[in-house]
């Protein structure tokens, strides 16, 4: 019998004491959200107190060693970079999306979506080297030629094209998700009116999976935006505000890559260089938060 | 345009779509494989040779440190993370916590999983200026700790979610505490939270941008916790715009060796997720 206790007692000690441990590992996923931001903010202090935000956010003169910090040209990069990624990669990945839950039927389906997430798995790296050995003797070479611009094949245009083929699995498996969520009785009640594979797609799937659709591009335009290996490899890397989208630029990320290094005793950019990270770190927060609002709303809005 | 023909040129679109995404795949893993592979077969000794004194300028030696940095810095990592996350979806999963708070927290997570690697790198390196120490291990441990956190979190979640409730009101029902319930319901969902920390050590082992600063790139062999280290993803990146070929091309069988590393451990992934299965109610039992 006090066999029985011992054991029951053993049991609910546990069990307090797992009790308390998820607790702590629950309020964890809340603390390093906070501390990130906190730790950000407490570092860019300096040079926010130093200069105004708008005059840092639209100056177009980065020179560090002189004092001078102007996100401008970094901004114009990230943007540029992001726009033209998300142009070439999100058509391409909601159209394979549509292909992969509408069309594939299942030996092709689960080879292709395998590659699917094979693309998504490999590392940024390897996209960067790839992309030094492809694509910047492509658009050196042979794009920019045609557009009668010289260009050494480092550029916006070449980091974005990379950028793309990232970006589009992110979107892909995303989109699928929401499409195969769809009720199969949208597809048949549409069906058997007569309209065709595509309409159905058109007319009802896009429609309904919708919500689902934009927050995955929000999603993915977020991914873009942080990207950082893959531009600091291909961007070329100059703080100009590029002229053309052969111009070599520079992103928000890139900028930190580029001059930690060397910069980091002076406090001033270093400082500098943290107020990039809270950028990014605010906008693509910013992003994820729209995303997930943006579907929420819809979803109410656009019921079938 | 009747509406046949939109459909035929809607159907060309998306296969080429696809085929587009399937020629790019074979394209990035084929040059990667055919130039490292190249490299490798000139001298597969590099893998395993440490470092000369002038292998920033010449190619001296091999890249075992950053092979071993690799391991050094994404092991332990895995690991913390791994109890970290499981802890949290576990929590956010079951009866220990509100619905309401796990809505939230849930959300913070995926904007967590949302948030570009190079803050991460930025956030562990702030840390490290306030603390006055420079670029460690040990540094570059903890920022993959906390860029793998979410990650695995998040497929730990989605296993745990696709528990199903009887399972639970069962082993309640049988007289369980809360613990022994969670521990039934994990072992269910086992097959899709090892697939999880798979995936998560795929994602570590592959980032360069957290652990570029943190880790700190170093030309040596690994020293200790408190000494610079780097990992294959920052040696790629440093040597693939070298001047010297030799240097270049041990950054393309470094990038071999990582893609073949991470495309295993996909396929393991995988595997290992059917192999589990049966310990899922009503999973297959090989």
């Amino acid at each position: 019998m006090s066999n029985e206790s011992t054991r029951l007692r053993r049991r609910l000690a546990v069990e307090g004491a797992s009790s308390v441990w998820f607790r702590a590992a629950g309020y964890f996923a809340l603390l390093v959200f906070g501390v990130i931001g906190a730790t950000l903010v407490w570092k860019s202090l300096p040079v926010l107190t130093e200069y105004s935000l708008v005059e840092l956010l639209t100056s177009a003169t980065w020179d560090p060693a002189r004092n001078s910090f102007g996100f401008m040209p970094a901004i114009v990069g990230t943007l540029a970079v992001s726009g033209i990624s998300m142009a070439i990669g999100a058509p391409i990945a909601i159209l394979t999306a549509i292909y992969l839950a509408e069309y594939a039927t299942d030996p092709w389906k689960t080879v292709i979506s395998s590659f699917v997430d094979a693309l998504a798995a490999i590392p940024g790296v390897v996209f960067g080297l790839v992309g030094l050995i492809v694509v910047v003797p492509f658009v050196g070479d042979y794009l920019a030629p045609v557009f009668g611009v010289d260009s050494a094949g480092q550029g916006i245009l070449t980091a974005s094209l990379v950028m793309s083929i990232i970006v589009t699995p992110f979107i892909v498996s995303l989109t699928v998700e929401s499409l195969e969520a769809l009720p199969l009785e949208l597809r048949e009640a549409t069906l058997s009116v007569g309209a065709t594979e595509w309409e159905v797609t058109k007319h009802v799937l896009l429609r309904a999976a919708g919500p689902g659709i934009l927050s995955a591009l929000l999603l993915g335009f977020g991914r873009v935006f942080g990207a950082t290996i893959v531009p600091a490899m291909l961007i070329g890397s100059q703080t100009l505000v590029p002229e053309t989208v052969f111009s070599p630029g520079q992103t928000l990320t890139t900028i930190i890559v580029n001059d930690f290094g060397e910069l980091m005793s002076l406090p001033l950019t270093q400082s500098a260089l943290i107020f990039v990270g809270l950028l990014l770190l605010v906008v693509v927060w910013l992003f994820n938060f729209a995303a997930m609002l943006l579907r929420r709303r819809l979803e109410r809005r656009w019921q079938y | 345009m009747d509406r046949y023909t939109e459909q035929r040129i809607a159907d060309g679109l998306v296969r080429a779509a696809t085929a587009i995404v399937l020629a790019v795949l074979v394209l990035v893993v084929g040059v990667t494989l055919v130039r490292g592979g190249r490299a490798l077969l000139a001298n597969p000794a590099i893998v395993v040779t440490p470092p000369g004194s002038t292998y920033m300028l010449d190619g001296a030696g091999g890249f075992l440190h950053a092979v071993l940095g690799s391991l050094l810095v994404v092991g332990p990592a895995t690991v913390i993370s791994t109890v970290l996350a499981i802890s949290t979806a576990t929590y956010l999963q079951s009866d220990y916590s509100s619905e309401r708070f796990a809505e939230y927290a849930n959300l913070f997570l995926n904007v967590l999983w949302g948030t570009p690697p190079i803050v991460y790198g930025v956030f562990v390196l702030t840390i490290m200026i306030g603390a006055g120490t420079r670029a460690s291990l040990l540094a570059g441990i903890l920022s993959i700790t906390v860029f793998q956190y979410p990650i695995i979190t998040r497929y730990t979640d989605e296993a745990l979610r696709s528990v199903s409730t009887e399972l639970k009101e069962t082993t309640y029902g049988l007289g369980a505490t809360r613990f022994e319930t969670i521990r039934v319901a994990t072992r269910a969902a086992l097959p899709g939270v090892v697939a999880g920390v798979i995936m998560g050590f795929a994602r570590g082992i592959g980032d360069a941008a957290t652990v570029l600063f943190t880790a700190g790139g170093s030309t040596a062999m690994p020293g200790g916790l408190l000494e610079p280290a780097t990992t294959l993803p920052i040696l790629i990146f440093q040597q693939a715009t070298s001047f010297n070929a030799e240097v270049r091309s041990h950054a393309y069988a470094a990038s071999f060796v990582l893609i073949v590393t991470v495309l295993a451990l996909i396929g393991a992934s995988k595997l290992l997720a059917g192999r589990f299965a049966r310990y899922t109610p009503g999973g297959q039992s090989e």
